[in-house]
């Protein structure tokens, strides 16, 4: 069995980030990535079952931490070596029980909710985030029985779904996946959770006008999710940026009332609030812009095309940044970050709430989503793997995964 | 020796290549024989003396309207309108002819007594004029008399404060019209007519009109039962415009209608080859379309343009007349007719015009995609009388780079017209439904066009509805090296040389096509029989 292994090892990192110059994910031969023999980690517990991954997805954040791109916030919060990983999809060979407590047979294919927050790590009693349904919020990602690590995939204990080697997951992170969806639609379920959690925790009102800045995987997931979870209460306008023809075509497809090329975007949205410009930005705008890139120019554009109180979502992981925000001070804006899933108060009155994770497996199969996974590689390619995910939208991708299944070749 | 008429070529084996215009660029083609090159008439010879033929205009006017010197009395309030940059093309040599006309009506005004006297640009819902352009049109004098003061004024259809709402047509059409203008003792309407569609009842009507009235006749059931709105008895834009005119008059505007004629001498010594025939090059001709062309091919567009902007036409007045609007402007179109007319014998499968850098609404500035269709399919294919030089179902060849480029300042609705609008449909119809009231209402396009120097919110809808006539009548259209995305976000087909052009066409209109092509500028009117 082989796995992808990251060490800590800074000559590496800083050869990835130069070669990250010539295109994300470029780096891969040359960085702390190393394809190893490997081998299942040891349960942490009894309520840990091995997880053998079948696809594991290849995340925007993977490439920003492969290119040395990540904000120096998250140095404590990983361990090393670690399986990347945590976009997954994978069978247990020996069953186990998931987040509800019911009893998993062997052979069911599960989804891991990867946060490694109070429970995973044995703490008692949980935190109040953890307790609340909130588990991307725990503060306690460096504490307890494992080693530091946000999530399964950052983390020395757990392993990664980028192996053929089982990683081990904790039953509140374990979901069972539905026999009518396929692996990859499986394997879409995660990012695709990110984008419930930021849909619904953005405070949409009735009629407001929407702006997507982005057109990757997590954008389009967030047109997905506005589309299907928050149109029909809201009947909000969705408007989306979208840089690459084949984005333009899926943000259409899946609920975007109108899709244009990134330049036109701030146009687009002033033509739908009306609105003046002055200095480059809209006296109105949009009343929701979610970032799904997460760069210093995407933040900015955010900023200049909301409306005054209006609210802008990062969606996409950012770094550090240089921002100019008088903007959000003189308009009282509202910059606000959407990470991972957690529970998530239901649109509909009165019903109960749901986890981002289970709203996320009804939208991808409601939306079709799998046919998001453009390509699938084995691990032996990883190199070519993660150079087609870091120019996925110019090559007409959207996610590129790892396929475990068939160590052999290219699978499609 | 007499200038000659107009000419239709009949192209054979010695035919010589004929000149298209290619935006800011030119080419020579070899056209099928058997094809046919309307070539428009030699200028006609100018006025004399124009300044005394302008005094005779106005001390004997046409209709029933008394001489200038005795409409004009002390304690009056006179307001002068005059035409915009959109007219003439390309902006004449000085002394334009506005500024001629305007100084003996100030003269006269002066010599009354008259001291209420205004000027305003009669811009509708076009840009407004810049100092430079203000200066060219009406002198150096009269600009500095009048703009530091404030009377000079650029008409704001947008202006709530100085519109006045006449009443309606017998058709519904509502006319509002610039306050200043309709509550004057007298509004002299100062005009320029390049072509057929220009002058009448239009001037003030449509010149000093708000959206409010302009919608009842910019739109695209009009312009499509206007064949063609060259041709004011066949044109339902005029029909609509002479029922405003009328209303206009009977609710007691008294206006005095100055029209004047030019000439077709569009170019000066260096580009005077665009306006001969092929087969009388010499030398001389020769030469300069080698290095003009060179030169041209060698520079970047945007300098292309700039040297092309800075062409100043030769034009010379050849009629000036005077009076009441309908008198006055039934010789106006005779003299226009005289200067531009053509005799063609039927209808052709095929029609080819090579499209020049300039159109009545990017003077100075650039001829996006919206202007290249309306200067194709609005302005050259209704250049007709009788019938459209190509037949029903047949293809329209059109030469220009087409570049998917807007100026900013001038053309922002226009930018969001081409991607959002004409992105969803090219229907003129389902775009006016769907689309107008928003573009025309859109605060950011007003403000722009108020205060700023760009064209309404809603003109490129207007553009588009000039192009519903064409739209309806061909059965395709083809544009020859333009940007490929533009050409096919207008709904046209792209062709990379004409003989590829004429390959597609070919599959529209039958293997053996009739093809005229229509040798303009210099502008003709052709009369099919």
């Amino acid at each position: 069995m082989k796995a992808l292994v990251l060490e800590r090892n800074l000559p590496r990192f800083a050869a990835a980030r130069v070669a990250s110059f010539l295109g994300s994910g470029r780096g891969a031969g040359i960085g702390p990535l190393q394809l190893l023999d490997a081998h299942a980690p040891e349960r942490p517990g009894e309520d840990w079952f091995p997880l053998r991954p079948l696809l594991s997805g290849i995340c925007g954040s993977d490439l920003a931490t492969l290119d040395g791109r990540t904000s120096r916030y998250f140095e404590d919060l990983v361990s090393f070596p670690f399986v990347p990983g945590h976009e997954v999809v994978g069978v247990l060979d020996d069953g186990g029980v998931d987040v509800s407590g019911h009893e998993l047979a062997p052979g069911t294919r599960a989804v891991i909710e990867p946060v490694l927050g109070c429970r995973p790590r044995h703490i008692e009693p949980v935190c109040v985030q953890c307790g609340s349904g909130h588990t991307g919020l725990c503060g306690n990602l460096a504490f307890g029985a494992l080693e530091p690590g946000l999530q399964t995939g950052y983390c020395a204990d757990t392993g990664g779904g980028w192996s053929t080697a089982p990683l081990m997951a904790h039953s509140s992170q374990l979901h069972a996946v539905p026999e009518a969806l396929s692996d990859q639609d499986a394997v879409m379920i995660e990012p695709t959770a990110c984008a419930v959690h930021a849909a619904l925790s953005a405070g949409i009102a009735a009629g407001d006008l929407i702006a997507v800045v982005g057109a990757g995987t997590l954008g389009l997931t967030t047109v997905a999710a506005l589309h299907h979870l928050v149109r029909p209460t809201t009947g909000c306008t969705v408007v989306v940026g979208a840089k690459h023809g084949r984005q333009r075509e899926l943000a259409a497809s899946l609920g975007a009332d109108h899709v244009v090329p990134p330049d036109q975007l701030a146009r687009a949205v002033r033509r739908r609030a009306g609105s003046l410009v002055v200095a480059g930005r809209l006296t109105e705008g949009a009343d929701v812009v979610f970032d799904c890139v997460g760069s210093a120019a995407s933040i900015t554009e955010a900023l200049s095309m909301v409306r005054p109180r209006g609210r802008v979502v990062l969606v996409g992981m950012p770094a550090k940044v240089s921002v100019d925000l008088a903007p959000l001070w003189h308009r009282e804006l509202t910059l606000v970050g959407a990470y991972a899933y957690g529970s998530e108060a239901s649109p509909e009155p009165g019903a109960a709430d749901r986890r981002s994770f289970e709203l996320a497996i009804d939208l991808v199969a409601d939306a079709e989503l799998g046919r998001l996974v453009s390509a699938l590689y084995p691990l032996e390619r990883y190199e070519e793997a993660l150079a087609h995910a870091g120019s996925a939208g110019r090559r007409g991708a959207v996610k590129v995964a790892f396929d475990l299944r068939n160590p052999k070749g290219r699978s499609r | 020796m007499s200038p000659r008429p107009g000419f239709v070529l009949d192209v054979d084996s010695s035919t010589p290549p004929t000149l298209f215009w290619h935006g800011e660029r030119f080419s020579l083609e070899t056209l099928p024989e058997g094809s046919r090159v309307i070539y428009a008439p030699e200028p006609i010879d100018p006025l004399r003396d124009p300044q005394a033929a302008i005094r005779h205009a106005l001390t004997h006017p046409e209709g029933d309207r008394d001489p200038l010197p005795a409409l004009l009395f002390s304690g009056m309030k006179l307001t002068i309108a005059f035409d915009d940059i959109s007219l003439p093309l390309p902006p004449m040599e000085r002394p334009d002819i506005r500024q001629l006309v305007i100084e003996q009506v100030l003269d006269l005004a002066a010599e009354a007594g008259v001291d209420d006297v205004e000027l305003i640009v009669a811009l509708a819902l076009h840009r407004r004029m810049t100092e430079p352009e203000l200066r060219h049109a009406l002198g150096d004098r009269i600009y500095d008399a009048f703009a530091p003061n404030g009377l000079l004024t650029q008409h704001d259809a947008e202006d709530p404060d100085n519109l006045v709402f006449l009443g309606a047509t017998d058709q519904g059409e509502e006319v509002e019209i610039n306050k200043r203008g309709a509550e004057s003792d007298l509004l002299v309407y100062v005009n320029i007519n390049l072509v057929a569609m220009d002058g009448g009842h239009k001037s003030v009507a449509t010149g000093l009109a708000s959206y409010r009235s302009l919608r009842h006749h910019h739109n695209p059931e009009t312009m499509r039962r206007s064949k063609s709105f060259m041709d004011q008895h066949k044109s339902e834009l005029h029909s609509s415009n002479w029922r405003m005119g009328r209303l206009i008059r009977d609710a007691g505007v008294k206006v005095f209608q100055i029209e004047s004629t030019l000439n077709n001498d569009t170019f000066p010594g260096a580009f005077h080859f665009l306006q001969k025939r092929e087969w009388e090059w010499k030398a001389k001709d020769r030469l300069g379309f080698v290095a003009a062309a060179a030169a041209l091919d060698r520079v970047p567009a945007r300098h292309a343009r700039k040297i092309f902007h800075s062409v100043r036409a030769p034009h010379r007045m050849t009629s000036v007349q005077a009076g009441e609007v309908e008198a006055v402007h039934a010789l106006t179109t005779a003299h226009v007719w005289e200067q531009q007319g053509v005799v063609v014998e039927g209808q052709t499968d095929i029609l080819t015009m090579g499209l020049p850098y300039i159109s009545p609404y990017n003077v100075n500035s650039i001829l996006n995609p919206i202007l290249v269709a309306c200067l194709g399919l609005g302005y050259f294919f209704n250049l007709y009388r009788g019938k459209p030089l190509v037949r029903e179902g047949g293809v329209l060849i059109m030469t220009h780079p087409t570049p998917w480029e807007f100026n900013p300042v001038h053309h922002p609705s226009y930018i969001d017209f081409f991607e959002e609008v004409l992105s969803e449909t090219t229907d003129p119809t389902v775009i006016s439904e769907r689309y107008e009231e928003g573009f025309a209402t859109d605060p950011w396009y007003i403000h722009l066009y108020r205060t700023g120097h760009a064209y309404h919110g809603v003109h490129p809808f207007y553009m588009w509805y000039w192009c519903a006539h064409a739209l309806q009548h061909l059965g395709a259209v083809i544009i020859v090296g333009g940007d490929a995305k533009a050409v096919h976000r207008l709904g046209f087909r792209a062709a990379s040389t004409l003989a590829d052009a004429l390959e597609m066409a070919r599959d529209v209109v039958g293997t053996s096509p009739t093809l005229t092509h229509l040798h303009a500028p210099p502008i003709l009117m052709a009369d099919v029989q």
